[in-house]
């Protein structure tokens, strides 16, 4: 047997399959990785640290897939839906399928398209891997929650959704703003800012979320779908260090691009702070434990690494540490206002609930957000369960309705505005108005899902013609959990006592 | 110093890797969450192949973290004898 | 600041007046009433008088809120686009000096929302 090359020879020999192009300058073959300004001197220096290579890949995500399959199947196979905590829970999946889901097939493209547009020839082998990821992904996600859409509502038509639902614009959006992005920004955007940064308090709380909650087929695919982002972060760190390492004048680009996407990312997340606190019946750790965590502590070592090159923390981090005591009970507010118009189902929480909440937010929980919710439960215990009948002002930007109040005062929305070709933009934010007034030609044409309603494109005028346009089963894949066709059905299947009325939707 | 941390399955193929690298690394500290084990240490945190694979009985590639990893903090460097995370500060 | 770009980057606002048939936007919020989650926007007719706004599009979105039946209407104070305002209730919006895209919102003395 021949000798086995080394891990570093191998890496070069296998990702190192570029040439010199003589029929055409390389300037021509490659026209997109300079305009946004990056200078990069030498592609060679770029270095995954993973050094993965081809063979390897197809080995190790074989090897996951069978894994990641056998358990699906016994999930299936066992009608393991019945033994998660309760059927509020699934809502967090609709919610990940809906929103999340589709950006997961976004990155595939987006990552398929920088493994054409860069010139390093390592930097596109590990974007093309990188796109291969996300697109398994996006399938075994769809194929995971296929077992739960035979038994609840809210997952049909989520595709769908993602194009035209008011909450779905706010992810939507955030990918269509990197992928319209030149290739190094996407690479911030994404590669890093994302993947590296914020991952984890996407994929860590939902899974070990759904671990929590007796959910194991979604664990398995989110924990076979993160080993993959641990390697997506290292190509996400490796690019943001090649960035800085090539040139001086890259740095405050880059600085500039990570101001951006980090809050981007954060307003995208902040979604995730409501599923987290609300949405899971068993919750493993609150947002504001999980922020403290994953951002403050292992965000903060990583800006202290990043220190040399004079990369600095987004000024705006003091926001989110005031934020972090109220982000999941103001989206929640927002979901409650909205589930007329949503595919998912909200509901107020119980005392033990609340009294978790209290306990997890001294500070705040019982003195701005209990007594509205209170309130709101009492009214529907009282049959008159409070639905907004109109449609709220969204933030330019990140195209969340604008229910987010000032840092210094929690009684108070925050209001700010830009003026741009004579027309008003408005924002929940400083950061969120700051992104705008940096590109106002790009954000002046964003698609605002109210504007768009009031406009006449999305079905016709009045909430019955939009939610037909949005293709929803009325009344199953909208309103409250309490007298929903999935609560009705969860009772019957667990014997419990409760409202037994309502289709049974499978047998 | 920073921390660095690494999140990995808690599955069955995990096990002689936590078990080597609290040989390996004496100040790890080794948690347990839902479907998780979380473990931190100050600057860096080493998994060696002689360790897991003496645990194991089996030889032990450090690429083969990839099929428990879920997440880490940190600078990575892998080598056919290793798997690193650390930070240079 | 502008977008870098391969090419010409041609500005193209979606949401101007042309695109309301007849309308504006014009958005209302209840300053420190938070069980409505967040400023309310309308599609409204610039010759609409400030008194309909008042008495039969802010009640859509803020009637349900328990506070609403103790407001005293010639208490309240209002700012219009950010500045102090004072409102002639016959006069149109567009007589106001309410425009596309405007934010009214309104003040209620001694009425605080729901706090702990």
């Amino acid at each position: 047997m021949a000798n086995k090359l080394n891990m570093r020879d191998r890496y070069k020999l296998m990702t190192r399959l570029g040439w010199e192009t003589s029929y055409q300058p390389m300037d021509k073959v490659f026209p997109y990785d300079s305009y946004e300004g990056i200078k990069i001197k030498d592609w060679d220096a770029w270095e995954d640290p993973f050094r993965m290579t081809m063979d390897a890949y197809w080995k190790y995500q074989g090897e996951k897939e069978k894994k990641l399959y056998a358990i699906m199947d016994a999930f299936s196979q066992s009608n393991g839906h019945l033994n998660i905590s309760d059927a509020r829970y699934v809502n967090a999946l609709k919610l990940f399928l809906q929103g999340v889901s589709p950006l997961e097939y976004q990155a595939h493209r987006g990552f398929a398209r920088q493994g054409r547009h860069f010139t390093g020839e390592g930097a596109r082998v590990a974007c093309q891997m990188q796109s291969l990821d996300e697109l398994r992904h996006v399938q075994t996600q769809i194929h995971g929650m296929s077992h739960f859409n035979k038994y609840f509502d809210g997952f049909h038509d989520f595709a769908h959704w993602h194009d035209r639902v008011w909450y779905l614009s706010v992810p939507k959006s955030f990918f269509d703003d990197a992928n319209t992005a030149g290739p190094f920004e996407f690479m911030v955007a994404i590669g890093f800012s994302f993947e590296y940064v914020l991952t984890n308090l996407l994929f860590v709380p939902f899974m070990s979320g759904a671990a929590y909650n007796g959910d194991m087929s979604t664990v398995s695919f989110g924990f076979s779908a993160q080993s993959d982002e641990a390697r997506h972060m290292t190509l996400g760190l490796e690019a943001i260090r090649f960035m800085l390492e090539q040139h001086e004048d890259n740095v405050p680009i880059v600085q500039r691009w990570i101001d951006k996407w980090l809050w981007r990312g954060y307003k995208v997340l902040s979604l995730v702070s409501a599923m987290m606190d609300y949405m899971l019946p068993e919750s493993p750790m609150s947002w504001k434990e999980a922020w403290e965590v994953y951002f403050e502590q292992n965000g903060g070592a990583l800006f202290n690494d990043l220190a040399r090159y004079g990369i600095t923390v987004p000024d705006y981090a003091e926001i989110c540490t005031k934020e972090k005591e109220h982000l999941s009970h103001q989206v929640w507010g927002i979901l409650y206002n909205h589930t007329a118009a949503a595919a998912i189902h909200t509901w107020m929480p119980d005392d033990a609930k609340m009294n978790w909440l209290s306990e997890k937010y001294p500070d705040t929980f019982d003195k701005y957000y209990r007594p509205r919710f209170e309130y709101w439960r009492d009214q529907a215990e009282n049959g008159n369960r409070y639905y907004s009948q109109t449609l709220p002002l969204v933030c330019q930007t990140c195209q969340i309705p604008m229910g987010f109040t000032e840092p210094d005062d929690p009684t108070q929305i925050s209001y700010r505005v830009s003026e741009y070709n004579g027309d008003k933009y408005h924002f929940c934010s400083d950061p969120c108005k700051a992104i705008f007034d940096f590109e106002p030609e790009k954000y002046c044409h964003a698609w605002m899902p109210p504007q768009q309603i009031f406009q006449g494109n999305c079905g016709g005028e009045g909430l019955p013609a939009v939610l037909e346009h949005y293709k929803f089963n009325l009344g199953a894949d909208n309103m409250d959990y309490v007298g929903s066709p999935d609560e009705a059905n969860w009772n019957l299947w667990k014997g419990l006592n409760g409202s037994v009325s309502g289709d049974v939707k499978a047998s | 110093m920073s921390t660095v941390f690494l999140a990995l399955q808690d599955v069955d193929d995990s096990r002689p890797v936590v078990e080597a690298i609290k040989k390996d690394n004496p100040s790890a500290v080794v948690e347990s969450q839902p479907a998780m084990i979380r473990i931190t240490a100050e600057g860096e945190l080493v998994v060696k192949r002689e360790t897991v694979s003496n645990e194991s009985g089996t030889d032990w590639d450090p690429q083969d973290i990839h099929l428990i990893l879920i997440s880490f903090g940190g600078n990575v460097d892998e080598d056919d004898d290793y798997f690193k995370i650390f930070w240079q500060d | 600041m502008a977008v870098t770009a391969i090419g010409d980057y041609p500005v193209l606002p979606r949401d101007g007046v042309e695109n309301f048939h007849g309308n504006q936007l014009v958005a209302v919020g209840w300053d420190h009433h938070l069980m409505i989650d967040a400023p309310m926007a309308f599609p409204l007719p610039a010759g609409m008088p400030f008194a309909a706004l008042v008495g039969e599009v802010i009640p859509v979105a803020y009637s349900p809120h328990p506070e609403w039946e103790k407001i005293d209407w010639e208490a309240v104070t209002w700012t219009l686009d950010g500045e102090a305002f004072v409102p002639n209730m016959e006069a149109s919006l567009e007589e106001n000096g309410i425009g596309h895209k405007s934010v009214i919102r309104f003040v209620t003395p001694g009425l605080d929302g729901l706090w702990g």
